[in-house]
């Protein structure tokens, strides 16, 4: 093997699928036909994860923080559900995609004001920019409805062919077939040089300019792609839910995801969508045992998580999980944020 | 002789301070030119003026004749005037062959290619490749670079900004911090560069400057005190006086 093929083998690691990849998506698969009774839940824990997804492209990879990502949920979730209620796209698929290219519009606008400036200037930028949108949401109630959201969205079948149906089976294969798409195509992106620029971004700015990385450009590019991620997923819950109020924009939804993420961890893609399930069951898990103060316990599990030790809970606590992930996405994936994460 | 990099009466200050003083400098094609000064002579301050890093208040900066006193800091890097970092600026997470091929991708103009894989680019490969042995790094180009023992690093970062294939290459203190055991990687390093490389290099280590120099630049207090061959600037009454203090040279 010549150096140059040797390099290329090498360069590719990361890329290639690892078996426990196959095995993840096999099991989510699997979950569609083993609980039927549990679409809806289940529905909603992939929309969070494409959703978490968005965020940790540009979290994960390019280090840019988020208090505000449910603007751009929000903006796809409007525009669906106003597609669908005045008919203008009435085929899903189709809305689906205008909606995101809404959000998208979007991100790239606001990217502006978000790639300048620190950490705590980005949280209170995107912080701002959600706050906004929700405040427009509820002045223009002749548009959104305002607190009373948009009503009666009545969902054509996806292609003309497929129905929603009241169990939310066709949801849930719908969702999950978006989901993959776009993983499979977040999962390319993030393994070219373009996604490897990103991360050099991330672990140090001046050094990247100084190779000759475009870096303010890269940004909004990653920015703007994530944006689109969001909408998408903001899109699909007004699809499959058939409402869309104004939660879909509220602080504790951009909130929630960053939990998610503390969960599953950032840059490796999975993050998102293990974090995901594990903070609805969570969630479950806790409203059951205690309904009024679920968000005490979850409060607690992430105080722990971050608090007491990263590293040492990964060690402990998350031995068998990372022992799964590492499986699933090599060497450097790990369940919980790095220390080094700022 | 023509002129590879020049600055014209650069001038920075910070708030009522003058870091750099009506600074005009020439470095000649090919030239191994030096430039020192005792500490807080404002070296870093030029470095970080010429690759764009800051902006100076007044006065110009040429690479080959174009004026580059506006162009963002990537831009000087296409063309073709590339830098290392006193204190290694690397990427912790990455390896040195992800570092090495940015480096590569970017210069080629594939950096922002989001479609394709990262290593299936045969040209690409192949530069990282020859880079990577010319450098010392084969063996351990999977392991993250914040794990490399120091020396291995600051070969990495001598390699990342050879990879930009520079014209100008400005040294900031190659060997800096580097164990006596691995210095000799370093300096054969930088004494291998290529002649049609034009090299500054900002040093503390008299005897690398001497060594390796053929025409070395004095600053003291942001203003260029003299600048000479080194046979020259060694004899030179005022230099002794203000940057070697008492101490003798050896040429």
């Amino acid at each position: 093997m010549s150096a140059a093929s040797d390099v290329g083998h090498h360069a590719q690691r990361q890329a290639r699928w690892h078996y426990g990849e196959i095995a993840f998506w096999l099991v989510v698969l699997a979950c569609g036909f083993a609980f039927p009774s549990r679409y809806l839940i289940m529905t909603d824990i992939l929309r969070l994860a494409l959703f978490a997804m968005s965020l940790d492209l540009i979290l994960g990879y390019a280090g840019i923080v988020s208090l505000g990502h449910a603007a751009f949920f929000g903006v796809g979730a409007y525009a669906a559900g106003l597609l669908a209620l005045h008919g203008i796209v009435k085929e899903p698929v189709l809305a689906l995609i205008v909606a995101g290219l809404a959000a998208m519009v979007l991100g790239f606008a606001t990217s502006f004001l978000v790639i300048r400036g620190v950490d705590l200037t980005r949280l209170m930028v995107t912080l701002g920019i959600a706050l906004l949108l929700e405040a427009l949401a509820e002045r223009f109630s002749n548009i959104t409805g305002g607190t009373d959201g948009l009503q009666g969205i009545e969902m054509q079948p996806i292609f003309g062919e497929i129905p929603f149906d009241m169990f939310g089976k066709a949801g849930f294969f719908y969702s999950l077939a978006v989901l993959f798409l776009l993983f499979l195509f977040a999962r390319r992106v993030v393994h070219s040089p373009f996604g490897l620029s990103l991360r050099a971004i991330k672990n140090n700015p001046l050094r990247a300019a100084a190779i000759g990385i475009p870096v303010n450009r890269r940004l909004i590019a990653i920015y703007t792609l994530a944006a689109f991620y969001a909408g998408i997923a903001g899109a699909l819950f007004t699809q499959t839910t058939a409402i869309a109020s104004l939660d879909v924009f509220s602080m504790e939804r951009s909130a929630d995801l960053m939990l998610v993420l503390v969960i599953g961890g950032t840059g490796y893609l999975y993050g998102g969508l293990i974090g995901a399930v594990i903070f609805r069951m969570l969630q479950e898990l806790f409203s059951t045992i205690t309904p009024q103060y679920w968000q005490f316990w979850i409060g607690l599990v992430l105080v722990v998580i971050v608090l007491v030790g990263r590293q040492r809970l990964h060690r402990w606590v998350l031995y068998v999980p990372n022992l799964i992930i590492r499986q699933i996405a090599g060497r450097k994936a790990i369940v919980a944020v790095p220390e080094s994460d700022s | 002789m023509t002129i590879a990099l020049e600055t014209q009466n650069l001038e920075k200050q910070f708030g009522g301070l003058r870091v750099t003083r009506d600074l005009s400098l020439k470095v000649e094609q090919g030239a191994r030119h030096a430039l020192i000064g005792p500490n807080g002579a404002g070296k870093t301050t030029v470095i970080n003026q010429l690759t764009g890093v800051l902006k100076p208040n007044s006065g110009r900066i040429l690479l080959e004749g174009h004026d580059i006193t506006d162009l963002p800091v990537h831009k000087r890097v296409l063309r073709g005037l590339s830098r290392t970092f006193q204190i290694n600026q690397l990427y912790p997470d990455l390896t040195p062959l992800e570092t090495i091929g940015l480096a590569v991708s970017e210069r080629l103009g594939h950096g922002g290619d989001w479609w394709r894989r990262m290593g299936t680019r045969n040209d690409v490969n192949g530069e990282i490749a020859d880079l990577l042995s010319r450098f010392h790094l084969l063996d351990v180009m999977n392991e993250q670079t914040v794990t490399l023992p120091y020396g291995k690093q600051r070969l990495l970062e001598i390699a990342v900004a050879i990879a930009a294939k520079p014209r100008v290459l400005l040294l900031d203190e190659p060997a800096a911090g580097v164990p006596e055991s691995e210095r000799h990687d370093i300096l054969a390093v930088v004494g291998s560069l290529p002649r049609d490389v034009t090299v500054l290099l900002i040093e503390h280590d008299m005897d690398l400057v001497f060594s390796f120099a053929d025409r070395i630049s004095v600053l003291v207090s942001g203003a260029l005190l003299t600048e000479g061959r080194p046979e020259e600037v060694a004899r030179d009454p005022q230099v002794k006086a203000v940057y070697l203090g008492e101490e003798a040279v050896d040429v």
